[in-house]
């Protein structure tokens, strides 16, 4: 198989399997690592398709990476903090059932 | 003197303004307040100012830093545009004059200001973005200053619905971003227009369509993925809930509506159906659920359910139809944004008062605030889409282009959703005049300020319904709705 279809079908796998995990795990670390799985499995994908039949690199992608390496970095603080806050808070680490809220 | 007006790249302040302000309010939380009131005030003018050179030459593209695509970054602004760009600020007027007033604890409105303004500044730059990867950028903005804004007050169900929003708008963004790639791959260009002349029918761009889609629908909670919605908005501080209802979920909603129009055009039936029928879903189901509700905040949030879907409902009729069915969405989108705003801060203005938002236990609400009481009245007559309002003009509209083709399936979810609405609106009015069973004399009085705001915009969602000509003109601007012949 050639890297130019192997990078992006793991790129694939990896979004899937934060989709997967996103959507089993109820504890909500594992719920935010599980959208920065997703995240870089996007990312896998940018980088791997900039690179087209043997030439130099496309710079764009790369560029956007790096902002929605930013941008991932960011949703993931405020993800975290507001974990801790609703951890000292309700005690708890998953989202309560909409009929107790 | 006029052709110095002509030369403001109006487009590029309404962007910068709102950061910039946001990063000072954060710094000098003492001015923050005055601040916030005069942006959004320049914001107001800079949409005039905007809406003139638009009037004047068309649609207006400006390069920013004199690139060009697909180097630079591009901003582009038509009718639409305009008129998402009208709706934000008048709305983000409004909810600046209410806030001032609002907020009980100073640490609470400290932290509102910065992020509000951060998140105005995100809604223009959507509204103006001319590049698909542009717009994930505005998109995410926009999603986090939501979510924090929803969290603001720290408390356990804003913080779990605040959760639960933030994961649902990091899902479809991912979502998005990933489609942006396929099509990024294909192409080599993310620029709007140059992807329109290029794209044609492939399995690639079909999973682009789907993927962006998918996450787009995710983030307008459309039927079945209006989970997150009820809880944040209910949940969140009432200007909060106000601008989350009114423009946040409007935001993803155009920008679907804009690669709809210039990419994806609909040749294929079976996604506009699809897209139509879980509309029609998300009307019946939205107000169902909005009537079982016994909380008013939570009422208005199944309420935005609803009329999220009547928006969906034009993409079947949009094939046969074009721009009747566009018409019709902007100017639901529109009146929808005024009339919900006005809603959540009646809402807010009646928790204020009472300290509940119980529907049963509204106590003489219409003796002691007459003014709210009126407030949610007209903003009610546009929700249910009864003459004269702007809620009517559009729903008539939508009317118009589902009998012209006969789809009667369409034209009986208006009628059902109409009387559906009516019910619950009226569920919440017959409490309003009426006694609880305990009476609570309130020893805080609502600012006229918060009663008037609230008012002011509820009428304007009325006043929509008589000046369906200009407004139809003007989202015409530089013709976004025009059929491009493209074969996907």
């Amino acid at each position: 198989m050639s890297p130019q279809l192997i990078y992006p079908l793991i790129g694939a796998g990896l979004f899937s399997l934060g989709l997967y995990g996103l959507i089993v795990h109820s504890h909500l670390l594992r719920k935010i690592l599980a959208i920065n799985i997703m995240g870089s499995g996007v990312f896998l994908i940018l980088v791997a398709l900039a690179k087209r039949s043997g030439e130099m690199p496309d710079p764009v992608p790369h560029a956007m990476v790096i902002t929605g390496i930013v941008v991932a970095v960011s949703a993931t603080a405020l993800a975290l903090a507001m974990m801790l806050k609703l951890h000292t808070e309700t005690g708890r680490t998953d989202l309560p059932d909409d009929q107790q809220t | 003197m006029l052709s110095m007006l002509a030369q403001i790249p109006f487009d590029a302040i309404l962007i910068l303004l709102p950061l910039g302000a946001g990063m000072l309010s954060f710094l000098w939380p003492v001015i923050a307040r005055a601040l916030g009131l005069l942006t959004t005030v320049a914001v107001l003018m800079s949409v005039i100012g905007l809406g003139w050179q638009i009037q004047q030459s068309g649609s207006h593209i400006h390069l920013l830093g004199g690139w060009s695509a697909p180097l630079g970054i591009q901003l582009y602004a038509d009718g639409l545009s305009l008129l998402m760009l009208a709706a934000t600020a008048i709305v983000g007027f409004a909810v600046s004059i209410y806030a001032t007033r609002y907020f009980s604890r100073r640490h609470d409105e400290v932290r509102f200001w910065p992020v509000w303004l951060l998140l105005l500044g995100a809604l223009n730059a959507l509204f103006l973005a001319a590049d698909i990867f542009n717009l994930y950028v505005t998109l995410e903005l926009l999603g986090l200053a939501a979510v924090a804004l929803t969290a603001l007050t720290g408390s356990r169900q804003a913080l779990v619905g605040a959760m639960r929003y933030l994961f649902a708008t990091l899902l479809g963004s991912l979502c998005y971003l990933l489609g942006v790639a396929l099509l990024y791959q294909t192409y080599g260009t993310v620029d709007i227009a140059l992807l329109g002349e290029l794209l044609e029918s492939s399995p690639g761009v079909w999973a682009a369509l789907g993927l962006i889609t998918t996450g787009l629908v995710l983030k307008t909670a459309l039927f079945p993925f209006h989970f997150w919605l009820p809880p944040a908005h209910a949940s969140a501080p009432a200007p909060v809930s106000a601008v989350l209802s009114a423009l946040v979920v409007k935001a993803s909603f155009y920008i679907l509506l804009r690669l709809w129009l210039t990419l994806f055009n609909p040749t294929d039936d079976s996604i506009n159906n699809l897209l139509g029928l879980l509309g029609a879903t998300a009307v019946l189901w939205g107000s169902i659920q909005a009537f079982r509700q016994t909380r008013l905040k939570l009422l208005i949030a199944y309420s935005t359910v609803a009329q999220i879907g009547y928006l969906f409902l034009a993409f079947p009729l949009a094939a046969a139809s074009g721009g009747l069915a566009w018409n019709a969405v902007a100017y639901l989108a529109l009146s929808h944004a005024l009339a919900k705003a006005a809603m959540f801060l009646t809402a807010g203005n009646l928790i204020h008062f009472d300290g509940h938002d119980r529907i049963a236990d509204l106590d003489r609400v219409v003796q002691r605030l007459p003014v709210t009481a009126w407030a949610f009245a007209l903003a009610g007559v546009s929700i249910m889409g009864l003459p004269p309002s702007g809620g009517f003009i559009g729903k008539w509209l939508l009317l118009e282009a589902a009998l012209k083709q006969g789809n009667w399936g369409i034209v009986t979810v208006l009628v059902v959703g109409g009387l559906l609405a009516a019910a619950y609106i009226f569920k919440v009015l017959g409490n309003t005049f009426t006694e609880a069973l305990h009476h609570h004399e309130s020893s805080t009085s609502v600012p006229a300020r918060m009663e008037w705001t609230a008012f002011g915009l509820a009428l304007g969602a009325i006043i929509l319904g008589f000046t369906a000509t200009p407004v139809l003109e003007i989202i015409n601007l530089g013709s976004p709705f025009s059929a491009r012949e493209i074969s996907p």
